[in-house]
């Protein structure tokens, strides 16, 4: 039996990779530890010295301004030392392999790396290379996972309904090639919500996705209809280029969340996104910016989350 | 070993802060035990100020071995420490390691005036230099002697009791 590569040999955190497999007490744990962190958020210094004297290396192979600050910040926050690698200016663009540039920075004394990647995997392999004590998190890697984006959007739902048990989920938009989608679900599954609903078009919807426990609908109208959450999806502006769809406008007129569309749901219903948005694409701004939308706390909780995953990384030794 | 009753103890010690604390005191517990005494002398006392509570989880000094637990509680401070009185609050004094690590804490929100310590009983073996104002009672016992452990029923009666080991090697029952 092909063991879970996250966990040490004593059901431990030794990696975040993936939530897919996780035990539902890791995801708690996590999620409690977050709570305290956001406490440590509010006060004059925002510091805890958990990770004094370690050195947490960002390894962003793509992209990314939000998810790389946020980590940046959480590792500030817990005392390490952070350094960021640009990678456009870096030796990978010089032809050097994957796994060099890793043992490069091992050599450096990296204490632990944070990982985001293009090609699905990359995380993982980079973990089955290093160190005993060097810790990996995935930070988005191709079309298969963002796991602290997935943990940081359940947070947020705890925040605010307190409970998985009885919610109905509505995750909606570019589900095929979204690594957020695919955490998401896992996270939410592993947790106990009962109904997760996918919406989308069929060309933007993966094969046997149902296979995940999801229910898939196609009519935006059809699947917001009494949900608690509202999880927007970004669409990626270079799929409106291909064959997947027309147009940017005629995608919000069938998929665009509006405060009509927004009404099916419950009252209380929240409003998620992963950012960055596009207003008037997926997401109208009356809805981005109204009374239902939680996607500022979002990336203030996610902070907290982040936190809590490297403190627990670290104190697995 | 025969220990201690927690109800006289948190009585003797409720005595012997009456009177000690000027108007304003800040009273802090630390979680999970120094709560629920500080939840006590808060009542016992009538302070105005109400209560704090600090978790020590992320300034332990023994992290990098133990790792993080589940269960760490948020810290709260409902009031501004700057130039207060603070009476931190523990169960069980021993090493002195959750003391220093709980001023650090409290340090992150503020310079407060002057900080005392309460402890509901000191049981000796310390290994800091951290001496409490305030005690409910005293017991000898040996450094690497099991763990006294605060319990509180549910109906809030508090009581001590014996735990497993404090040490390693010394301890031949240990598992």
């Amino acid at each position: 039996m092909q063991s879970n590569p996250q966990l040490g040999p004593n059901g431990e955190l030794r990696h975040l990779l993936s939530i897919e497999g996780l035990p539902r007490d890791v995801l708690r744990h996590i999620l409690d530890t977050a709570a305290s962190f956001v406490s440590v958020t509010e006060r004059e210094i925002k510091k805890v010295p958990l990770l004094r004297g370690k050195s947490v290396f960002n390894l962003f192979f793509e992209p990314s301004t939000r998810t790389r600050t946020t980590f940046e910040i959480a590792a500030k926050r817990l005392s390490a030392d952070v350094v960021n690698l640009n990678i456009a200016t870096s030796s990978q663009t010089k032809g050097e392999t994957l796994l060099d540039t890793v043992a490069n920075l091992s050599a450096m004394h990296a204490d632990m790396f944070v990982v985001r990647h293009a090609s699905s995997g990359a995380p993982y392999l980079i973990a089955r290379h290093v160190a005993p004590e060097i810790h990996v998190i995935n930070a988005g890697d191709g079309r298969h996972a963002h796991p602290t984006q997935g943990l940081l959007d359940v947070y947020t739902i705890r925040h605010y309904k307190g409970d998985f048990t009885g919610l109905t989920v509505a995750i909606v938009g570019d589900v095929l090639h979204s690594r957020v989608a695919r955490s998401e679900i896992h996270a939410l599954s592993i947790l106990g919500v009962p109904e997760i609903r996918v919406i989308g078009p069929r060309t933007l919807m993966p094969a046997e996705v149902e296979r995940l426990g999801v229910r898939v609908f196609h009519n935006m109208e059809e699947g917001l209809r009494g949900v608690d959450v509202v999880m927007m999806l970004r669409l990626q502006n270079e799929r409106m280029n291909g064959a997947l769809l027309p147009s940017a406008g005629e995608y919000f007129r069938t998929y665009g969340l509006t405060p009509q569309r927004l009404a099916l749901a419950r009252p209380d219903a929240i409003v998620m996104h992963p950012g960055p948005m596009n207003r008037g694409v997926e997401i109208d701004s009356a809805v981005a910016d109204g009374a239902q939308s939680v996607i500022l706390p979002q990336v203030t909780f996610g902070i907290a989350v982040r936190m809590a995953v490297m403190a627990i990384l670290a104190g697995n030794g | 070993m025969l220990l201690p009753d927690a109800e006289s103890l948190l009585e003797q010690l409720a005595e012997r802060m009456r009177g000690a604390l000027p108007p304003g005191t800040g009273l802090v517990g630390i979680h999970t035990g120094g709560v629920w005494v500080a939840e006590r002398l808060h009542r016992a006392l009538g302070l105005d100020v109400p209560l704090g509570t600090l978790d020590v989880a992320f300034y332990r000094d023994d992290f990098h071995k133990r790792g993080l637990k589940s269960g760490v509680q948020s810290s709260r401070l409902p009031f501004d420490v700057a130039e207060r009185d603070i009476v931190l609050v523990d169960d069980i004094l021993y090493t002195g390691r959750t003391t220093r690590a709980a001023l650090n804490l409290l340090f992150d929100y503020g310079r407060p005036g002057r900080v005392r310590l309460a402890a509901l009983l000191d049981r000796g073996g310390r290994q800091l230099p951290v001496c409490p104002q305030f005690v409910g009672g005293v017991i000898d016992m040996p450094a690497q002697g099991p763990m006294i452990v605060l319990h509180r029923s549910d109906e809030g009666r508090l009581s001590l009791a014996l735990e497993g080991a404090a040490g390693t090697a010394a301890d031949p029952v240990s598992r």
